[in-house]
């Protein structure tokens, strides 16, 4: 019998490249007469430039050409192009200047004289909300395809009862009802108002979105940090209004994205344009201080929230608004911010309103659990005090509030495949010993006291009706072509197990065949909203049904019986007739041709499929199909995260001493992988509620903390030596294979988990700050607090 | 004062105030200068010539390897550019994330804060060296990490796998606390931190019973 490849720990095929120094990312490509792009950046957060004189560095030795922002594909309104001559955030790229070398290059940029027309700026999107004040664009701070520019402002009103530090009534351009908040408000027991802020922050992912490119005639290769690959290529493509199939997009590695290189990013059209105007190779690094800037940030939210509660604890009804501080360029997170709160406290009552500001502040992107990470670190201290205040155990508060499978959300009452938010609660509760834990609650030691808390994080975790194509060729290997990136969750991998597990393969003899599109893919999702195993493992597993049948045929073709009395195990066919190789199956399978190899494709495979399909054709059994499986309903996963802190009322330092996360993600098809999924998505939540800090100078708006150091993502002190996680389980009865993500759902849970704990260790007292640093956390216990008003962006 | 002996002067364990004056020794700016990268011709760029400019002799994974090395170019900047040897990384450019992790006489250091002149006639270890050169069988670090499926995005690994080759030399028996704080110095943005510790938890239990 074949190995089982669902649920065993199996080390990723490229993980021996990535040890040994062998796995090449963007910018560990060489091309022969590679010259080298440096940028330079906008000093102001709003410009306009009026005069560019170059001479100086272009007579400089060894400096080849200069890129201006004529020369790039742009769109009128909030749209991003690679280079810009009216940059809109401090640091954005205005020209490249290529070299032989990068010190040349940069001492180029330095020897251009340029002047800049400063223009009026907005950091903090209340002050673009206020009447009177400033917007990001030059034309008004709202943009509608149809209608163009507006200026959209609040009335006095609102912003009386802002600056009292009252819940406002504005309108607002997303806005939605379910139930009757009004009357179940007046029903509610209990109900607690918060302002809150959270902030907005960087990406910064490990690899800066460094990258290179050269033609070769007509062909563009291009070497590319990206969380996606064949989606990247299609975008590329598109920027640069060329045939996707004159891109051979390699991306074998990529050193984290995190939703900041979805389908790859603005900067590497710079590579691409400038290597076709001087004709050589160029290599365009990114530095980390670049990084900060160019490489994206998630949204900052300002918010007023109202929930009200019922005697025994359940939450009968929110209203909530939320200003998303949204960079030049837009992000949608308020949107699904809004979804969240409904689908995890289900309070059938609910309001909600939402505006997105333009802001010159640099660009923002989804960042991992975009919008439900914000606000579920935000509402689940609030939920646990309402817990403390009705005299509901905090435990419970979160359970009984938690959706149970009819669940029904969002204006528009969405539904989902399956749900066990409560079963992760429950083995969470068991795991961290929660009741003993809660018995040390308050406890003192010196100047430390212990908090504990919960948080709960749902998030999106897949997608339906991608292809699937795989193909068995006379070596008798199975190669499974993966379209989607290979950032590091494994999932270029992993999603080809279930698969190959249907076709009876050991796992040494699967190859898959990524990197390079070159190489052929099927029409694949962007790696992006956890979408990656769920859509995969289903698009995969349908390619190998296809396999399956055609191999079953062509071995009766070949030895009699009937097509499906025939079994595969272990790379062999048997059945009535006998038994035969795969790989003897691949060469009939070829010589058969029609559908079986490739030659002829299914009616329904996507259009991007088809060119890679030909590519294969004839080169062994094919199996290829669209993920026809359907379904009803959202795919979402869950994690439940159990924090225990000491908070050092002297210090304002916070240590996390135990944490616990428990998903439900369904069947778990890789668990030390999983495992890493929940630590490091609940550590990066962590960071994002109380290590990184991205502070703007309010009197130029620029940032000041445009490093590692400056902005700290969790190091190795900053967690406990030992974590606990544990899965659910339970397949998703939709799926063929049971699998949901997890990419996005621990980050909630960690920054949730670590707030309220940090709560709980104060008392019950709800900051609705991040992050939660040291000083802002003394300040608070010394009846001083830093966050007075609703500022984005100060601290 | 002649350049290549200002250079030659420099305290040989690595510090930031030490790097700092090693640049600005070299008669190079202070600035972002010291981080980039300038060229050479065995990259087959043409590059112009400096007064400055000076070919020496580094022992890198072994091996000796003459390179021609600005006085204030950064280890890093050697080791990717002009040798080859990819595996060392860049993540921040400035001693903040420690992807750029090498071993020098056994000892780690961070490649982007280490001009390439302080460590003439010193032993330079990287990622690509821990291999046996003649079998390519792993180093028991890379054989823990192996084992246990370390890393996601692997863009710190090289820099950790050095960081972790010399705790087990230097604390062949770790706790996990005591692991911890040896490899602090490397930050992994993915936080995979607990498969990390993991990993070099076996890796010294390998090299124990070697």
């Amino acid at each position: 019998m074949a190995e089982r490849l669902v649920g065993a720990d199996i080390a990723p095929p490229d993980l021996h490249a990535k040890i040994t120094g062998r796995a090449r990312y963007a910018e560990d490509f060489r091309a022969p007469g590679m010259v080298f792009a440096k940028l330079l950046l906008s000093p102001m957060p709003h410009a306009r430039v009026r005069r560019v004189d170059a001479s100086r560095a272009l007579a400089m030795e060894g400096v080849i050409d200069i890129l201006r922002a004529d020369e790039v594909p742009s769109r009128d309104g909030p749209r991003e192009a690679c280079l810009t001559d009216t940059p809109r955030y401090e640091g954005e790229p205005i020209l490249a200047v290529a070299a032989v070398d990068e010190e040349t290059a940069a001492a180029a940029i330095e020897a251009i004289e340029i002047d800049f027309e400063p223009l009026p700026f907005v950091i903090d999107p209340l002050e673009s909300l206020r009447p009177g004040g400033p917007n990001a664009y030059v034309d008004g701070n709202q943009f509608s395809g149809q209608d163009g520019w507006s200026d959209f402002k609040w009335t006095n009103t609102d912003f009386a009862k802002v600056d009292a530090g009252e819940m406002p009534d504005p309108s607002c351009p997303v806005e939605w009802t379910k139930g009757d908040p009004e009357s179940a408000f007046a029903e509610s027991a209990l109900v607690l108002e918060e302002t809150i802020v959270h902030q907005s922050l960087t990406h910064h992912p490990m690899e800066p979105r460094s990258n290179m490119a050269y033609w070769e005639g007509e062909t563009l290769h291009a070497f590319v940090s990206t969380q996606s690959s064949q989606q990247t290529k299609f975008a590329l493509a598109g920027a640069l209004q060329i045939d996707p199939e004159n891109i051979n997009l390699v991306s074998e590695y990529c050193g984290g994205g995190f939703g900041s290189k979805i389908a790859g990013t603005t900067v590497m059209q710079i590579p691409a344009l400038f290597s076709r105007k001087i004709n050589r190779p160029v290599m365009l690094r990114i530095t980390r201080y670049e990084e900060n800037y160019v490489g994206r940030a998630r949204p900052g939210f300002q918010t007023w929230l109202k929930m009200g509660f019922l005697q025994d604890g359940k939450c009968n009804a929110i209203d909530l608004i939320i200003v998303q501080e949204s960079g030049p360029y837009g992000a949608g997170d308020f949107n699904t911010a809004g979804m969240i709160a409904d689908l995890t406290y289900t309070p059938q009552n609910m309001r909600f309103r939402g505006v997105s500001m333009y802001t010159n502040t640099p660009p923002k992107a989804a960042q991992r659990g975009p919008g439900g990470a914000q606000i579920i670190s935000m509402m689940e201290p609030i939920l646990e005090k309402a817990g403390r205040e009705l005299g509901v155990d905090r435990f419970e508060i979160h359970r009984m509030n938690a959706p149970r499978g009819d669940v029904q959300f969002g204006p528009r009452n969405a539904t989902l495949t399956s749900v066990h938010a409560v079963e992760a609660l429950d083995q969470g509760r068991e795991m961290f010993d929660w009741d003993a834990k809660l018995a040390i609650s308050g406890k003192r030691n010196g100047s430390k006291v212990t908090g504990v808390g919960i948080g709960l994080s749902p998030y999106t975790a897949g997608s339906r009706g991608r292809d699937g194509m795989m193909i068995i060729r006379p070596d008798g290997k199975l190669y499974v072509h993966q379209g989607i990136g290979n950032l590091g969750t494994h999932s270029i991998a992993d999603t080809a197990r279930p698969a190959a597990e249907l076709l009876g393969y050991n796992w040494k003899d699967v190859e898959i065949v990524w990197g390079n599109s070159a190489r052929a893919y099927p029409r694949s999702t962007v790696q992006a909203g956890s979408q990656t195993t769920t859509a995969h493992t289903r698009a995969n597993h349908a390619a190998a049904t296809d396999a399956l049948r055609k191999i079953r045929e062509v071995a009766a073709a070949a030895l009699g019986g009937s097509a499906s009395s025939y079994s595969v195990d272990s790379g062999r066919v048997s059945g009535p007739g006998g038994t035969m190789t795969l790989g003897r199956i691949a060469e009939r399978a070829i010589a058969m041709g029609g559908e079986y190899s490739g030659e002829v494709l299914p009616d329904d495979v996507h259009a991007q499929t088809v060119p890679a399909a030909q590519i294969l054709a004839g080169e062994g059994l094919m199996g290829i199909a669209r993920d026809n499986y359907g379904g009803e309903g959202n795919i979402y996963s869950w994690v439940a995260g159990f924090a225990m802190v000491e908070l050092d009322e002297e210090t304002g330092m916070v240590e996390l001493k135990e944490y616990v996360g428990v998903t439900d993600c369904g069947t778990v098809i890789h668990p030390r992988s999983l495992g890493a999924q929940v630590f490091g998505g609940s550590i990066q939540g962590m960071g994002m509620a109380m290590t990184q800090r991205w502070v703007f100078d309010p009197q130029w708006g620029v940032p000041f903390a445009n490093r590692f150091y400056t902005a700290r993502p969790p190091g190795f002190l900053d967690i406990p030596a030992d974590l606990k996680w544990g899965a659910v389980g339970i397949p998703d009865p939709q799926d063929p294979v049971g699998a949901k993500g997890i990419g996005e759902p621990p980050v909630g849970a960690g920054a949730a988990a670590l707030t309220s704990a940090i709560a709980d260790a104060m008392g019950g007292r709800c900051v609705c700050r991040t992050p939660l640093t040291p000083d802002v956390l003394l300040a608070e216990i010394e009846g001083r607090p830093m966050y007075g008003r609703l500022e984005q962006h100060v601290g | 004062m002649d350049q290549a002996e200002s250079v030659s002067v420099l305290e040989k364990k690595y510090s930031r105030r030490t790097f700092i004056k090693g640049v600005i020794a070299t008669g190079a700016t202070a600035s972002s200068a010291g981080y980039l990268f300038r060229g050479s011709p065995l990259l087959g760029a043409a590059t112009y010539q400096t007064a400055t400019e000076r070919l020496i002799t580094l022992n890198v994974n072994g091996q000796e390897r003459r390179v021609d090395v600005l006085p204030h170019e950064t280890l890093a900047m050697t080791l990717r550019y002009k040798l080859g040897l990819t595996g060392t990384k860049l993540g921040c450019d400035r001693a903040e994330c420690g992807a750029c992790t090498v071993l020098i006489d056994g000892v780690s250091q961070y490649g982007c804060s280490m001009l390439t002149h302080q460590v003439r006639g010193r032993s330079v270890a990287t990622i690509e060296g821990l291999e046996d050169a003649d079998t390519g069988e792993l180093s028991v670090v890379q054989k823990a990490v192996m084992e246990e499926g370390g890393f996601q995005c692997a863009f710190c690994a090289p820099g950790f796998i050095m960081a972790m080759t010399e705790m087990i030399e230097v604390n062949p028996n770790p706790t996990r606390e005591e692991a911890r704080l040896a490899l602090s110095g490397n930050l992994c943005r993915c936080a995979d931190y607990d498969k990390i510790l993991t990993c070099a938890m076996r890796a010294a239990e390998l090299a124990r019973s070697v």
